[in-house]
């Protein structure tokens, strides 16, 4: 076993003694048999799931995330004089955090949603874009967690700054998105709108799990248009791409934060 | 063994070693001094790596090895607060410390765990273990794997006046057994029982190298702390007169 993988697998174990992470997976289990139970088919369920995951999932990841950098600094510093290179440091303490979060996610929600997924109705595609997009949302924001709190030192600072990302992709970006339609709603808006969704993972998750659902009328205004510009599949395909960029970037940042770093 | 060229480290504005020439050879104590904020800690986490110089090398064997990770399997390094990934045991952490140096069929754990009373402790998770009982888990981290170089911050700060003790004695076999040892302390009883050479630092200038009888001598106290005092004194008193 090499040395990434050796630090990620005890990540996994610190991870899954703690009890925020069992919290997180009887949440999501909860929800989502709440919601099977109460709500109807399969479909239904991810759609009202989704509002769930386009929020908790970015807040959760990015919070647990800054958090746990913090908290295991001095742990860090033990950790790099012994002979490990930085760059494998870097990526087992990513894997360390984001999968014992996509392990509790895919749990919570993939386990009743695929459990009933014999019923006949069941959307087997729509529920594998929901856990795919859930888990690139845990992915992501675990990035942009260790990019924060390894180029802010202060602790209170780098928590705000977290707090600030998820609350300007998660709500004010909805609102932004709305002032520059009404602003300039004389003019043709297709292309921006575009631009402007591709500028947040959240919404990519979002357009990802609605252009499968293929419902028009629940797609909001930015998946409208990337429906009729590039259609389904071009859609579907792009959207992905742009979430692996999103990935590339925060992570890409912040190994090359780490390597520099003075601890 | 360990051989520090032109170190020059700068956080912002200030400067917190400046241009450090220093040789560590093997089989000898030496004890870094200086006050709060004068690099003691700097300089020990440029050799580890831990701090990137922005100017200058770290020879270890005649080698520079800035940017490298290999040469940390020779080192030991005990920091002078111990903090884990608490939801481990004590012995789960010897072990992944054991798993990420490739399991060297060397290791002292047993003994070193009898010799700082902590075999009671190792099915605790880190958490629940007291300050002291963690630094002892950070001496046998440190001792375990034999390094050839032992870097050690403060390090019994911590400790009661028994695993002091201990730490002491196994210090000592150590230098006996040709290690090179580099230590800082607050505490100068203890530096004048251990060290063979003492290096004063202030503001990441080296004001004084050389051995502890050669410091009593050069500045006529009978103590190492009166000694230290007076070369703290002599040295803030010639910054005033620069300014």
């Amino acid at each position: 076993m090499n040395t990434t993988v050796k630090l990620a697998w005890y990540g996994i174990i610190a991870a899954a003694r703690s009890r925020w992470i069992l919290g997180y997976t009887a949440f999501f289990f909860l929800a989502t048999e709440g919601l099977m139970r109460f709500g109807g088919d399969s479909g239904r369920t991810v759609v009202s799931l989704l509002n769930i995951v386009l929020l908790l999932i970015p807040l959760v990841s990015i919070v647990i995330g800054t958090m746990t950098v913090y908290n295991n600094r001095d742990f860090t510093e033990l950790l790099l004089s012994q002979p490990i290179q930085r760059g494998s440091l870097f990526v087992g303490q990513f894997l360390g955090l984001a999968l014992p979060l996509v392990a509790a996610f895919l749990l919570g929600v993939g386990l009743p949603l695929l459990a009933r997924a014999g019923d006949g109705e069941a959307n087997i595609g729509l529920i594998l874009m929901l856990l795919g997009s859930g888990t690139a949302l845990t992915l992501i924001f675990t990035a942009f967690a260790l990019l924060i709190a390894n180029v802010v030192e202060d602790r209170a600072f780098g928590l705000g700054a977290a707090l600030l990302l998820w609350l300007m992709t998660a709500a004010l970006y909805d609102g932004i998105m709305l002032a520059v339609i009404w602003a300039f709603r004389d003019y043709p808006l297709e292309i921006p709108v575009l631009a402007m969704s591709i500028a947040n993972p959240i919404d990519l998750a979002r357009i990802l799990v609605m252009l499968k659902f293929d419902v028009a009328a629940l797609m909001g205004y930015t998946g409208a248009v990337f429906e009729k510009f590039f259609g389904t599949a071009l859609g579907i395909t792009l959207a992905a791409s742009a979430l692996v960029f999103w990935l590339c970037l925060p992570f890409w940042s912040g190994k090359v934060v780490f390597d520099k770093k003075d601890f | 063994m360990i051989e520090l060229r032109n170190i020059t480290k700068r956080f912002g504005a200030l400067t917190v070693l400046n241009g450090i020439n220093l040789r560590f050879d093997a089989g000898s104590i030496t004890a870094v001094l200086g006050p709060n904020g004068s690099g003691k800690t700097t300089l020990m986490k440029a050799i580890l790596g831990l701090v990137r110089p922005d100017k200058g090398e770290v020879l270890f064997a005649g080698e520079n090895v800035v940017g490298t990770s290999e040469y940390r399997k020779s080192l030991g390094y005990m920091a002078q607060i111990a903090r884990f990934q608490d939801n481990l045991t004590a012995r789960e952490m010897i072990a992944m410390m054991r798993d990420l140096r490739g399991n060297p069929a060397y290791s002292r754990e047993q003994e070193l765990c009898e010799c700082f009373g902590l075999t009671t402790h190792l099915s605790k998770p880190l958490r629940t273990l007291s300050g002291g009982t963690r630094q002892k888990v950070n001496a046998v981290l440190t001792f375990m794997f034999s390094p050839t170089v032992l870097l050690l911050d403060e390090s019994t700060a911590g400790l009661d006046p028994i695993a002091a003790a201990a730490f002491k004695d196994l210090v000592l076999q150590e230098r006996a057994e040709g290690k090179t040892i580099l230590l800082t302390s607050h505490i100068l009883s203890e530096v004048q029982e251990l060290a063979d050479t003492v290096v004063f630092l202030l503001d990441g200038n080296i004001h004084f190298e050389g051995g502890t009888a050669e410091l009593l001598a050069s500045t006529g106290e009978a103590t190492l702390e009166r000694a230290i005092a007076q070369l703290l004194q002599k040295s803030l008193y010639s910054k005033e007169q620069t300014i």
